[in-house]
């Protein structure tokens, strides 16, 4: 008992957070109360009570139900979004460490150029090409700046590896390049990507979040940034909505800076 | 000034100057590049099946769409070097640029108020938290940090607006007369608030690394006390690094103005760029995606000299 009580408090508070708020993606939408598209104007904005826990916002929708349902629009798109950026930055950075030269030089300069522009503002000038921009159109957005941060890490890491004895060895027996990079030097980076996708995830959800609460979110969906901006708009009557959604954002981007900096603490030899 | 100008300088100078111009055109060919990578029609794509011919029309001849990419790269670029920027789509009489230079000052200063914010809070809160390191003080200076940077923007605006504005009524709601400097009190922490954390990390860092040199030791030996010592011998030499922003820092600042001028509804570069990206006006939201660009390739080179010049070290990396 007095060893469960010692893990639990080991346990850091970041990471408690980060399961929460994937829980709640997976089972939110079945766990919600009500349907947070169902409009009941009798009941609008009204502030917490039993019925509504966290009161009702905007045409009267449930807004519990509306954050459970928008932490699933969250965690996908900030896997997706994540997940692909890692994929391709990884695959691209390590090519442009492996190879050096003119393909270095190209990636990095495309690299450069992407992060020249702030990350918001590019997004937003990618989501301006379409008529209505849906989810595919917000993930597309979000990752053509997402990658170039782990393609960063990628060319870094690979440039060290690169010199390594154990690679050269391989190098030298004969091994063929895809095959170096896939069993010498991939390998080797996921310490320090697993790291960065964690801060990642928290960073493209906050995106997400303010795009959606700059009018540019996906139409139809249930989104926290749509909700608080909905709360912004009545703020001085009603402020409950912009509370409630607000901290949820807030809460979940805390999580995963503080289970990034714990990684970091615990898989990064050189900090101990 | 003979001294100054010493052929390494003067290499730095030159090759740092030639990199930034680079960047700049490269920034150019992608916004013209956005446009054209579009699958299929791109003003099918941008305006949808509603919009009606004319306006279908209109946005082509915006673009200069009718003509051969070569040639549309051309004008392209002819309209950004002689400064016009295109001319918008909804007001064919104006030129982007004399839209933008309307509201640009509203954004800079709101931007550099920030700054003020960030820095007013950030270089007292990191030097006592150095001065303390490992000790109460800098728990609190950290716990305050990481708070921060968590808070988003979206959510602290709104309730800034809700403690000072409603509860406490002491400063003017969004929407409010914009004429006093008052009013730009929230939108200025709105956006400072993140950057003032990072910057405490920063100043903490610095003024750790400074305390520990020699010189810190032998004034503290010849009985320099300490409240003196932190600010005239310490902080004032860790302050160049703090001083000057970096790039990520000043990413935030440009993309925090265009959040806070749409919780604050005020006017300025963030809301032209989003009335435009709702009216579909591309040339204006092309024109607005380069200036905030150039604006912080700019500003990079200028601290980047700036460094150069105070630094000679940083000449050889």
């Amino acid at each position: 008992m007095k060893r469960v009580r010692a893990r639990l408090r080991k346990t850091p508070i970041g990471l408690a957070i980060v399961i929460g708020f994937f829980v709640l993606g997976v089972i939110g939408p079945w766990i919600a109360p009500y349907d947070p598209l169902v409009i009941d104007l009798l009941h609008e904005y009204e502030p917490p009570s039993w019925t509504h826990l966290l009161g009702t916002g905007d045409n009267g929708i449930d807004i519990l139900s509306a954050l459970l349902h928008g932490a699933r629009l969250a965690a996908i798109v900030g896997i997706v979004v994540v997940g692909v950026s890692v994929i391709f930055g990884t695959l691209v950075g390590t090519w442009a460490g492996y190879a050096g030269r003119l393909t270095d030089h190209v990636v990095t300069g495309i690299a450069d150029l992407v992060q020249a522009f702030p990350a918001i503002v590019l997004n937003i000038a990618v989501l301006a090409l379409v008529a209505r921009p849906g989810l595919m159109h917000l993930i597309v957005a979000l990752a053509i700046n997402g990658w170039v941060l782990y393609a960063r890490l990628a060319r870094a890491e690979t440039l060290t590896l690169r010199e390594r004895e154990f690679v050269e060895a391989a190098r030298a027996l004969g091994v063929p390049t895809h095959e170096v990079l896939s069993r010498h030097v991939i390998p080797n980076l996921l310490g320090p990507l697993v790291i960065q996708a964690t801060t990642g995830l928290g960073v493209v959800i906050l995106a997400e979040s303010t795009l959606s609460f700059l009018g540019l979110g996906p139409g139809k969906a249930v989104s926290w940034g749509a909700l608080l901006d909905q709360g912004t708009s009545v703020l001085l009557r009603f402020p409950h909505v912009a509370l409630f959604s607000g901290g949820a954002i807030a809460l979940t981007v805390l999580g995963f800076n503080l289970t990034g900096d714990w990684l970091r603490d615990r898989l990064d030899p050189r900090l101990r | 000034m003979a001294r100054m100008m010493s052929p390494g300088l003067l290499r730095y100078l030159v090759s740092r100057l030639l990199r930034a111009l680079l960047t700049v055109v490269g920034l150019v060919t992608i916004v013209f590049l956005l446009v054209r990578l579009i699958p299929g029609d791109p003003v099918e794509a941008i305006l949808g099946d509603q919009a009606g011919p004319e306006e279908k029309a209109e946005l082509r001849r915006a673009l200069n769409l009718d003509q051969p990419v070569a040639e549309q790269y051309l004008s392209f670029l002819g309209d950004m070097a002689d400064g016009s920027m295109g001319t918008s789509f909804r007001q064919p009489d104006r030129s982007v640029w004399s839209m933008m230079r309307d509201v640009l000052p509203y954004t800079i200063v709101l931007a550099l108020a920030a700054l003020l914010v960030a820095w007013f809070v950030a270089i007292p809160l990191g030097a006592i938290a150095a001065a303390n390191a490992g000790r109460g003080w800098d728990k609190i200076a950290s716990t305050v940090a990481v708070a921060g940077l968590a808070i988003p923007n979206i959510w602290l605006g709104p309730l800034l607006i809700l403690a000072f504005g409603v509860k406490l009524g002491w400063l003017p709601l969004p929407g409010d007369d914009l004429a006093g400097p008052e009013a730009l009190i929230l939108p200025a922490i709105t956006i400072g608030t993140a950057l003032a954390a990072i910057l405490t990390r920063q100043t903490r860092a610095a003024m750790i690394e400074v305390l520990a040199q020699q010189y810190i030791t032998a004034a503290r030996a010849r009985g320099v006390p300490s409240v003196p010592l932190l600010l005239r011998h310490a902080l004032r030499n860790a302050l160049l690094p703090v001083m000057t922003i970096g790039a990520a820092q000043l990413g935030a600042l440009l993309s925090g103005t265009v959040v806070t001028e749409k919780i604050f509804e005020r006017p300025g570069l963030g809301t032209l760029f989003l009335d435009a990206f709702f009216a579909r006006d591309i040339p204006v939201v092309q024109g607005c995606v380069l200036i905030i660009a150039v604006i912080y390739v700019v500003v990079n080179l200028a601290v980047d000299l700036a460094y150069g010049v105070v630094d000679p070290r940083v000449r050889l990396s």
